[in-house]
């Protein structure tokens, strides 16, 4: 089933200046979705909204966000809900952090960011969001994990681990908010061309953060579970979750 | 320090081919950081790739591609002032501002540009002998200098950057943002009139009776013909329409066109695929069958013909082709044309794409290609060194006649003749010295030209 989404309402994307977060504000602007848009980077963030608006003539607030001033996380969702009023009818979190595994491994606070950013802020910021729709009975909330997450791997398990936990959540979450209509969508992109991976070695099956956009727009409103996208990382994943361990810790992957 | 990626570029014409440390910021922090630190030798922006030779290559360096800089920034409907970032596409100005009924004020002959790199080639377009290039309609930029300062310039602020950046093929810094004047339109067609010319003298005769009639005007001509027929041409001309010259369909939405599915070449064609008779097949018949009269026409279809086409480079195989494109003054006009053509048939080459302009005033830009009188755009393949030392033939044509050669075309051009064609290189070299002392901005293509000192 398909939900149309109707024009008067407001969609947060927390992470909005990553790459992706500005695939997804424009492939949402472009389906007349008015956006609230949240990052550290304020004067990035001025840019991107004033760019929707002309673009799409929808609505785009830039709102200051720091996943990881926990602390100003509830007066950051009141205000959310206050821009709107009332009329948030989705979440999107695209924001993450990685970096290199020998980088963290000589410094204990990458590792620890790598955990912050990617776990402990998104769980402590979407409770909220989630919060909120439970008791409205609607809405959706659209998390970015991804494919690292599927089997811990030597060259990037920091990272994968952290979007592990991120995906565990996410699924704990959709199980607990379903009976309340409120759909929970996991998205578990590839190798994406994002200044993330720009110049990394090994990428292969890259795809534009455009396409990840549209996958993420189509997966929303049919309220899929689980996206990976492009798909076919459902199937390598399939195989690489496969592997037994015996195997699996002999490899270098 | 944002990440590099070690990529081998190449421009349009897919030759010269050459490696570089690709930078990709998406913040104006990154690009500050990579003016500032990257450990590149030299840098050099690159924006979709459409300048066809080595001006946005750097040979072992740096190149900063600037295609993720692409947001607009703010529209003023009343004035049809734009702020953009130097990425932004002609592609999406079209897409966004048409409907609205705003149009470029001057566009090159591929949507596949970025701003930045529009600015840095002062591009010209059909309608340059009325309109002028676009620095008519820049009111102002942000320049990233090697400093890292962002210096605004415009006509009234630091006057010698800015005529020193359009058309400075990216030697003076970074474009970040630019305002420009979009000009309004009623309607996203254009009432066109193609006409056949016999040959040259008719075509030109052609351009100095009417031209100025039309907003655009532009001539397909015919390399292979000779004799009596030598130069005949198809000339293109046309006017924005306005609603009332639209049919009845067209006119419910004057400035909207209905998608069209875009075709794309998959491969390198093999090298006997533009072969001298096949283009004369092709020639023959595009004479013979084109339209001709006035007729209402979409714009993207008298604009960007070859847009439609994806990858239409790849017809050229995977030596590549050059283009080549000089302009020579109105006096002289006939004779150099005469002579270009002739030694082009004499080559027994042939140009698969031949185009012919009527151009109006230069701009002020102190490295511009535009001058007032004819231009002549070539498509030649590349058959190794002897297409490159025929190339250099046409140039000493050129500068005999008191031409020049367009710099977001050349790949080959010897820094003796750059020198002559342009005129005002000292008092560019002077700005760029003050600009960038240490020369950290620099391409391929200005240390073949030795601009700058020699290489």
């Amino acid at each position: 089933m398909s939900t149309p989404i109707a024009s008067e309402n407001w969609v947060l994307l927390l992470g909005s200046t990553s790459g992706i977060g500005k695939a997804i504000a424009r492939k949402w602007a472009a389906n007349g979705v008015n956006l609230l848009l949240a990052a550290r980077d304020t004067d990035e963030n001025n840019r991107l909204a004033a760019d929707l608006a002309i673009r799409f003539g929808i609505s785009a607030k830039p709102i200051a966000f720091d996943a990881l001033a926990f602390a100003e996380h509830e007066a950051f969702w009141k205000e959310c809900v206050a821009q709107t009023q009332g009329n948030l009818q989705g979440v999107i979190l695209v924001y993450g952090y990685m970096c290199p595994r020998d980088e963290a491994d000589r410094d204990a606070e990458l590792v620890r960011k790598t955990i912050e950013v990617n776990y402990t802020s998104a769980v402590l910021i979407l409770n909220l969001a989630g919060k909120e729709f439970e008791s409205r009975r609607r809405g959706y909330i659209c998390g970015f994990s991804s494919v690292a997450g599927d089997r811990g791997r030597q060259s990037n398990y920091y990272y994968g681990s952290s979007k592990a936990a991120f995906s565990a959540y996410l699924q704990g979450l959709r199980n607990r908010l379903f009976k309340n209509g409120v759909s929970v969508i996991t998205v578990k992109p590839g190798f994406v061309d994002t200044a993330m991976t720009w110049g990394m070695p090994g990428m292969f099956l890259v795809a534009t953060p455009k396409k990840v956009a549209t996958d993420t727009w189509n997966a929303v409103r049919r309220k899929r579970s689980v996206l990976y996208t492009p798909f076919f990382w459902r199937y390598i994943m399939l195989i690489i979750r496969s592997i037994p361990e015996f195997i699996f810790k002999r490899m270098k992957l | 320090m944002p990440n590099c990626c070690l990529m081998h570029l190449s421009g349009w014409g897919n030759v010269p081919r050459q490696p570089a440390n690709v930078f990709r910021p998406e913040k104006w922090a990154e690009l500050k950081s990579i003016v500032g630190q990257a450990p590149s030798s030299s840098l050099v922006a690159r924006g979709l790739g459409r300048s066809y030779g080595d001006a946005a290559l750097n040979d072992g360096g740096g190149v900063v591609l600037q295609t993720h800089l692409d947001r607009i920034l703010s529209f003023d409907p009343q004035s049809g002032l734009l702020e953009c970032e130097a990425g932004v596409s002609l592609a999406d100005l079209l897409d966004v501002f048409v409907s609205r009924g705003f149009f470029p004020p001057v566009t090159p002959g591929t949507k596949f540009v970025t701003v930045g790199g529009m600015i840095a080639a002062d591009v010209h377009g059909k309608n340059h002998h009325r309109d002028g290039s676009i620095a008519e309609f820049v009111e102002s930029f942000e320049l990233m200098t090697a400093a890292g300062e962002v210096l605004r310039c415009s006509r009234e602020e630091n006057t010698e950057a800015f005529w020193a950046t359009l058309g400075g093929m990216g030697l003076t810094g970074i474009i970040r943002t630019a305002r420009l004047r979009l000009r309004r339109i009623e309607t996203a067609y254009i009432s066109a009139d193609y006409q056949r010319a016999a040959n040259l003298d008719e075509a030109l005769a052609m351009f100095a009776k009417d031209d100025q009639r039309y907003a655009y005007s532009v001539a397909w001509i015919d390399c292979l013909a000779s004799g009596e027929s030598m130069g005949r041409s198809i000339l293109m001309r046309g006017n924005h329409a306005t609603v009332g010259e639209l049919g009845p369909r067209q006119r419910q939405k004057p400035l909207v066109l209905k998608p069209k599915r875009k075709k794309s070449v998959p491969f390198n064609f093999p090298s006997f695929a533009l072969s001298p008779l096949t283009l004369r097949l092709f020639n023959n018949r595009y004479y013979k069958r084109s339209r001709v009269g006035p007729h209402i026409v979409d714009y993207d279809t008298f604009f960007y013909p070859l847009d439609s086409v994806l990858n239409w480079n790849r017809v050229y195989g995977k030596r590549g082709f050059f283009q080549y494109q000089a302009v020579f003054p109105a006096s002289s006009a006939r004779e150099c044309l005469v002579e270009l053509l002739g030694r082009l048939s004499a080559s027994k080459r042939a140009s698969f794409l031949a185009v012919l302009k009527a151009m109006g005033k230069t701009s002020g830009g102190m490295l511009s290609f535009p001058m007032p009188g004819q231009t002549l755009a070539l498509d030649l393949p590349n058959d190794g060194p002897q297409t490159t030392a025929f190339l250099r033939e046409l140039d000493q044509i050129v500068l005999k006649f008191g031409g020049r050669v367009y710099l977001a075309k050349d790949a080959c051009m010897m820094p003796e003749s750059f020198r002559v064609m342009y005129p005002r290189l000292k008092e560019f070299e002077q700005v760029r010295a003050r600009l960038d002392p240490q020369g950290r901005f620099a391409s391929s293509q200005s240390r073949r030209l030795g601009i700058g000192g020699p290489a």
